[in-house]
């Protein structure tokens, strides 16, 4: 296939992916645009075949490659729960990080079949995006395992740190630079090893201060990296494709962080220099010293509220997707919606450890999208409400955010469930949620504190509903 | 003088940035998780690379360490390919679902 051609196929296959993500804009129009991003991947592997010289012995070998990664894709996509769902995105997101890495060493060593020149005499410009490409692959690489370990609870998802760790960071990350820089004049192995050691080790510090419940910032810049990565290597190899996918995937992972960040009224620096929720707050301490009065009550009570309201909103946060309670709440509100109780969703935009968590949780359970609201949205909605039941949320819900400027939280957009007539709340013990703050709503006369696992409480409710 | 072909190549990034931008402003927020994992199926479109890379031998008999990169690279880029897809499929049918049982 002449290079000319396979250039505007590449360039169809960038466009496909670009109809892919525009397909997203709405649930309707979603499974088309996953088609086209299928079309368009299926071509570039098609015009890729064509362009190189085939040999039978690495042919076999490739078409193996190709079905073992195939079969297990396949078998993973099929058997993972929606619960998983974050921690499977990071894993997705370190093997592009890792094959990047590969693909660039493989074009290091033998720069000739990529057009690049000779060993250790590759072109100045190809040089520093593959040392760009490979460094940033690496960083996704470790960073995306330790995301993966964190949500899967393989490693504690508390912040790990040490003093000195933002100096070895940045020391690492000078080291980073200058070694690219160091490629230019000398193109020997041990340089692009070291970088490659080195960035490998940054991925592997930057993520281990962050906590839980920041990762739905990390996993969104995670997959930021990787497309840089990606990127990266697309000038490498001169591939139109792989250039503007890299771009695409970029920007969204950096609007899906901004987005995160915003939720949660930090910068994006504030989250990734970590740490957050280990320092002990005022709030945290005051808690100890007096013990305030809460009113706390069972299924029943909750039952009997829910079914003499005339509207209720459903609040759910991480806790649901831990307690898989979104069935057990799905039938719930089945219940409630025969005794005519009018019932809605709320979603911050934070809650959970992935953007959109809570939505593809609720469509799991068979919940219609249209019931569902975004902060903004349904905010004004909680003052006209009878009942809100907050199952598994805790800090988004937190008044202090708009009331009390010590609290590491003020500032963040929170849910006013505390402005509805009652409001149920599920929590397993009074500890307090992420940000390590009292929630001055559990002791609100209108609060009612069911303490429980958020599935059985629900399954109980279903049952009192009868 | 003649513009180096880098040139072009960094138009085609700035200005896929912006429509990248544009995009995925316009995404739905309650598709952001379906968008994660269609982004992360996209950018194994570095299988292209791995593809050369397999395929990099001079003689076609010796199997090369660039060669063993590539089949590996392929390995892993094939799992977020048909995984990333088929996975945003699953998920994309779920929105559907309710939509039928609503207009029944």
């Amino acid at each position: 296939m002449s290079a000319n051609l396979s250039s505007i196929l590449f360039l169809i296959t960038g466009v496909l992916f670009i109809l892919a993500l525009r397909g997203l804009s709405s649930p309707e129009t979603s499974r088309m645009g996953n088609f086209f991003g299928i079309t368009g991947m299926i071509l570039a592997i098609v015009v890729s075949i064509l362009s190189v010289n085939i040999f039978f012995s690495n042919l076999i070998y490739f078409i193996i490659a190709l079905s073992i990664g195939g079969i297990i894709g396949g078998i993973i996509a099929f058997k993972i729960p929606m619960t998983a769902m974050p921690q499977l995105v990071a894993g997705f997101h370190s093997l592009v990080g890792l094959a990047a890495v590969l693909v660039a060493i493989s074009a290091y060593y033998s720069p000739d079949s990529f057009g690049l020149g000779a060993f250790q005499s590759i072109k100045t410009a190809s040089i520093i995006e593959m040392g760009l490409g490979v460094s940033i692959g690496a960083i996704t690489f470790t960073g995306s395992i330790i995301a993966f370990m964190k949500l899967q609870g393989l490693m504690s998802g508390s912040p790990i740190t040490f003093p000195g760790q933002h100096y070895l960071n940045a020391l690492l990350g000078i080291l980073i630079i200058s070694l690219i820089g160091y490629l230019i004049i000398n193109q020997s192995t041990q340089i692009f090893w070291m970088l490659i050691i080195a960035s490998l080790l940054i991925g592997f510090l930057i993520i281990i201060p962050i906590g839980g419940a920041d990762m739905p910032v990390v996993i969104s810049m995670l997959n930021s990296y990787s497309g840089w990565a990606a990127a990266g290597i697309g000038f490498t190899l001169e591939n139109t494709a792989l250039i503007i996918t890299g771009a695409l995937v970029g920007s969204s992972g950096a609007i899906l962080s901004y987005i995160m960040c915003k939720g949660m009224n930090r910068s994006f620096l504030n989250v990734i220099l970590g740490g957050f929720g280990t320092d002990n707050s005022s709030g945290n301490t005051k808690k100890t010293t007096e013990q305030k009065p809460v009113k706390s009550g069972n299924a029943e009570d909750a039952a009997f509220l829910m079914k003499n309201a005339s509207s209720v909103i459903i609040v759910p946060g991480y806790g649901m997707a831990v307690a898989q309670a979104q069935h057990a709440l799905r039938e719930m509100v089945d219940k409630l919606k025969k005794n005519d109780v009018k019932v809605s969703y709320a979603i911050h935009p934070v809650a959970g450890r992935m953007p959109g968590h809570m939505n593809v949780l609720l469509a799991e359970a068979n919940v219609p999208y249209d019931e569902v609201f975004e902060l903004d949205d349904i905010n004004n909605d909680f003052a006209n409400t009878d009942v809100a039941y907050v199952i598994g949320a805790n800090d988004v819900t937190n008044p202090a955010a708009k009331t009390d400027s010590k609290s590491p939280i003020f500032g963040m957009p929170v849910l006013d469930v505390e402005k509805c007539k009652s409001v149920l709340f599920i929590k397993r013990s009074m500890s307090p949620g992420y940000a390590g703050v009292d929630n001055e709503l559990f002791y609100r006369d209108n609060t009612l504190m069911l303490f429980a696992d958020a599935k059985k409480m629900t399954e109980d409710i279903v049952k009192h509903l009868d | 003088m003649e513009i180096d072909p880098f040139i072009f190549r960094l138009s085609i990034f700035i200005l896929s940035i912006f429509i990248g931008y544009f995009v995925v402003w316009s995404v739905t927020p309650s598709l952001h998780t379906p968008l994660m994992s269609v982004t992360n199926a996209i950018s194994s479109v570095i299988i292209v690379g791995a593809i050369i890379a397999s395929f990099s031998s001079l003689d076609g008999i010796n199997i090369t360490f660039s060669n063993i990169l590539g089949f590996v690279a392929v390995t892993l880029a094939a799992i977020n390919i048909f995984g990333g897809f088929l996975v945003t499929q699953r998920m994309l049918q779920m929105y559907k679902k309710k939509e039928k049982k609503k207009n029944k």
